[in-house]
Order: structure tokens, then sequence, then C-alpha cells
């Protein structure tokens, strides 16, 4: 059981923004951390792993980890961190980055042997690929078998293959370890896959929390499809408009009144929904 | 040729060398500290130590050695201090030397090591601390051993910059053959005393050296670059 209560003043971008949060996690929970950037996700990650100080509390599975008068060192806390951008320890081969974390020789071939990484165990760090380096940063966090993971965006660099691949391996890691996980995404197809819980975040505060399917799945009513794009032009053929809009990597047409396009401008964030009573699927 | 290399004294080139080792040792055990906290901290004191460490650079080293000798001197509360006490007088003899030297080589030694701390990867040196070691084990096993090519360079200048030291050692050592009369006192001297000749050798000696030194330098970091792939 984790008890978070945190606040931290931040100085943003556009605007100071106070961070203040208050989540209880169950143990062995998948939480994803979702919102736009800027919301305070990283940083809230970095309090959590005593990288950045903050007011309030923090205790984990009955450790106090942050409170009033102390705050538990980095190297105390026993967490697993997979930054961004990997950052493996360039110098250490494959191997010694997991046993540097831990000498235990048991687990690294385990967690290697599950990733797939064991014929790689020699080489070093760059000359791997983006996706081996970001299994290699999975399996030193693990190193530490820790009581909390940390997952800052860790697959947002990777191509949609790899994401699926790693994706696996991280439901893989977390049936076997159990471990309370958080993850930032940004990604709804992964924090589906992959979470049984979504807090979303905005301006340092949290504005939903609840199941994946709840919060992710953006119908009302009797609408069955529903998805947010951006209009990308507008224009009038005949008596009707036709509309392009961007969804994801796709670009769909639609046909509009000039009484529903009046209301719509180029460049606009919109929501395309209909019902889907026999949809074909192939 | 041979015959004048062989009947060469070659008393102050070794003890050109061996003030350059033991400054470069020294300096190298005080400057990884001082050069991890400048390029760690954001604290308002920064500025300030990064100019006095920079001092050495620009003040002409009569200066650097007028005030060394007068710190260390036997008149001064430094100099009378060692010399009541333990019965060491600091200047005009080795000692006061390697005391100049770790002032005048300070910044070759924590510039390259602090633009090197600070060109690694903030998220690396984290990751090591969450994998429970302290700032010591990171400094020692992830940051340096990731420098390479900030480290040598560090090392190489600050012993061959101690080699090339003129001003502050005729300064504080003066010329006392076999003790503070270092090669390049020796030639001065040389010139001096209108000796032209061997102030040709002894000088070509010295560029000779010190091209290698500069040159295997340069291909080290060449080699480093490629196998990490830097990109430069």
């Amino acid at each position: 059981m984790i008890d978070i209560a945190i606040n931290k003043q931040l100085h943003g971008a556009q605007e100071d923004m106070n961070l203040d949060v208050a989540l209880t996690i169950k143990e062995g929970e998948f939480l994803a951390l979702s919102g736009k950037s800027g919301s305070g996700k990283t940083t809230l990650l970095r309090i959590l792993a005593g990288l950045e100080s903050a007011k309030g509390e923090i205790s984990v599975n009955d450790e106090v980890w942050l409170n009033a008068t102390s705050s538990l060192k980095v190297q105390k806390r026993h967490i697993g961190f997979v930054f961004q951008d990997h950052a493996l320890f360039e110098n250490m081969s494959v191997l010694e980055n997991l046993l540097f974390v831990a000498d235990d020789k048991e687990l690294a071939k385990h967690l290697l042997d599950i990733t797939e990484l064991t014929a790689l165990k020699k080489r070093l760090p760059n000359s791997l690929s983006g996706g081996q380096k970001q299994r290699v940063s999975l399996c030193r966090a693990m190193m530490r078998r820790p009581q909390l993971l940390l997952l800052d965006e860790p697959l947002s660099a990777l191509d949609p293959l790899m994401r699926q691949k790693l994706q696996e391996e991280i439901l893989t890691l977390h049936r076997e370890f159990k471990t309370t996980t958080i993850m930032v995404s940004h990604d709804p197809s992964e924090i589906y896959k992959l979470a049984s819980r979504v807090v979303v975040l905005e301006n340092g505060k949290i504005i939903n929390d609840g199941k994946p399917k709840e919060v992710l799945l953006k119908t009302k009513g009797s609408q069955k499809f529903s998805f947010s794009g951006e209009l990308l032009s507008l224009t009038k053929v005949d008596v009707i408009y036709v509309g392009v809009v961007a969804i994801g990597q796709q670009l769909v047409e639609v046909a509009l009144s000039s009484s529903e396009a009046e209301h719509l401008k180029v460049g606009e964030v919109v929501t395309i929904s209909t019902k889907a009573f026999s949809p074909t699927i192939s | 040729m041979i015959d004048i290399l062989l009947s060469l004294d070659w008393e102050p080139f070794l003890l050109s060398f061996k003030l350059a080792a033991i400054t470069t040792l020294i300096l190298f055990v005080l400057s990884v500290p001082l050069a991890w906290f400048l390029s760690q901290t954001n604290s308002k004191t920064k500025p300030f130590l990064e100019a006095l460490t920079a001092l050495p650079i620009v003040l002409p080293p009569s200066v650097l050695g007028f005030y060394i000798l007068v710190a260390l001197s036997a008149n001064s509360p430094l100099g009378s201090f060692f010399e009541d006490t333990f019965n060491i007088e600091l200047v005009f003899n080795f000692k006061g030397l390697v005391i100049a030297s770790c002032f005048y080589s300070l910044p070759f030694m924590v510039q390259p090591l602090q633009s090197g701390f600070e060109s690694l990867n903030k998220n690396m040196l984290e990751a090591s601390y969450i994998s429970g070691k302290s700032t010591f084990e990171t400094i020692f096993k992830v940051a340096l051993p990731n420098m390479k090519p900030a480290l040598l360079t560090a090392l190489i200048v600050t012993f061959a910059h101690t080699v090339g030291e003129f001003g502050v050692v005729l300064m504080v050592g003066g010329s006392i053959p076999g003790e503070t009369k270092v090669a390049s006192v020796a030639i001065y001297e040389m010139v001096e005393s209108m000796d032209y000749n061997l102030a040709h050798v002894y000088s070509a000696i010295m560029v000779l050296m010190s091209f290698i030194v500069l040159l295997s330098v340069y291909m080290f970091n060449a080699k480093q670059n490629t196998k990490f792939g830097f990109v430069k």
C-alpha cells in the first residue's frame, strides 16, 4: 500500500503551477499516469523516487519515505526507474549494467532470459537498438527487486512494433514480480492493455481517476464509435461541406451540413462519433 | 649527436617530470570533488569558485609567484607556522615548487573534469543513485569511466602545463641545481650565459616531448570518440 499526499510549487514554461496530488495505490496495482505535457507527471515520478524535493507525505508499505521532518535518500528507497532515454551505464556491458545494481547472477540470468537478451549480454549499450536498450533498462530496474517500479514514458521513443513487444514484456514482468507500478503514458491503447487504473493529471491536479475503460472510452449515450482528431481542412462541395480529420495516424473524410460546418474552424480538435450497429470488421 | 645526448645533464628534465607527476597526482585528488561540486551545484557561490579557479590562467605567473612567495615565506604566518612546528621551509625548495605548481595548474585539471561531468547524461547518474550507489561510487564507477577523453585531457594537460611552467617556478624556487632547477629554468640560464648550443638541444627536446604527449592525447581521444559513437 502506497500513500501519497504531496505538494510542490513548480515554475513551468508558461506559468507557475502547484503540483498537489493525493493518491493511495494498492500493492501490486499497475497505475497509468496520463495528462498533457507539463501537467506534472514526470515531476511526480521524480518526487516519488526522491530525485526532487517536495512537501507532504509518502509512505510505502508502512515505511515513511517523506514527511514533514525527514526525506528518505534516493539510495535507500527501493525503487526501479526506467527513463525515457534508457540511461544505461555506457561503460558497462548489458550483464554488467544489471550486476552493478545487485550482485545477483540468478536474477540477472532470469531477467535476460525473459526479455530474450541473453545472446546480447556481453554487448555494450552503444551497439544495441533503441528497443533492446529499453529492455535492458527495464531489466536493470527489476534487479533491485523494487517495491515500486516507476516508468517514465518508457516506450515513447520506439516504433509501434517494438512498442507492442515491450508492452508484452512489461506485462510478463508485472505478472511475475507483482511489483506496484506507475507508468507515465500518453497512449490509450498502451494504458488499456497494461494498466488496471488510470489517473489523469492537469495543471498539477488529478482530474480523473478510474478504470482505463471508464476513463478512456470517449463515448456518451448511445454513441459507440467516438474519436477525437484534428480538423485539417473544410471544403464546400455543392451544397455540403467535406471535412478532413486526422485521427491518430489516419485521415478520414466526413460530410457536413452547412449548419454544422459553421461552428468548426480548421485546426480545431474535434470529436467524431457515430452509432455502430453493424460495423464491418475485416 | 649521440655524444651530445649522452653527455647531457638530464637532471633538469627529471626534476621537471617529477614535479609534474606529483602535482598532477595531488591536483587530481583535490580537483575531482571540486569539479564534481561545480558541475552539480546551482549555488550562488558557483561563479565565485569558478572565477577563483580560473584566475591562474589570466594572472601573470610573476604575480601568482609573488603572492605564493609572500604567503609561504618564513616571515608570513603560514610560513613561520610550518617552520616552527614541523621545521619545514616552504620556499626555495622542491616542496615550495609543488605547492606553487598546484595553484598554477589548478584550472587545467578542474575545467576539463567539470565540463566532462557536465556533459554526462544526468539520468545515467540518477540511475546509479536509484540503484543504491553513493555519490563516491557513482563518480568513480559511472561518471569517470564514461568521460575518458575529458579525464585524459585533464591529466595530460595538467602534466604538460606543469612541465612548461617557468615564471612561478623561478619566483618561488629560484634555480638550485637538483632541487628547483627545472628544464625551463635551465634553458633560461643557458640563454642568459649565451650557451646557445646547449639551449638549442634542451629546447628541441622539450618541443619533441611536448608534441609526442599532445599527439598521443589527441589520437586516444579520436579513438574513444569512434568507440563510443560520439558525433563531433
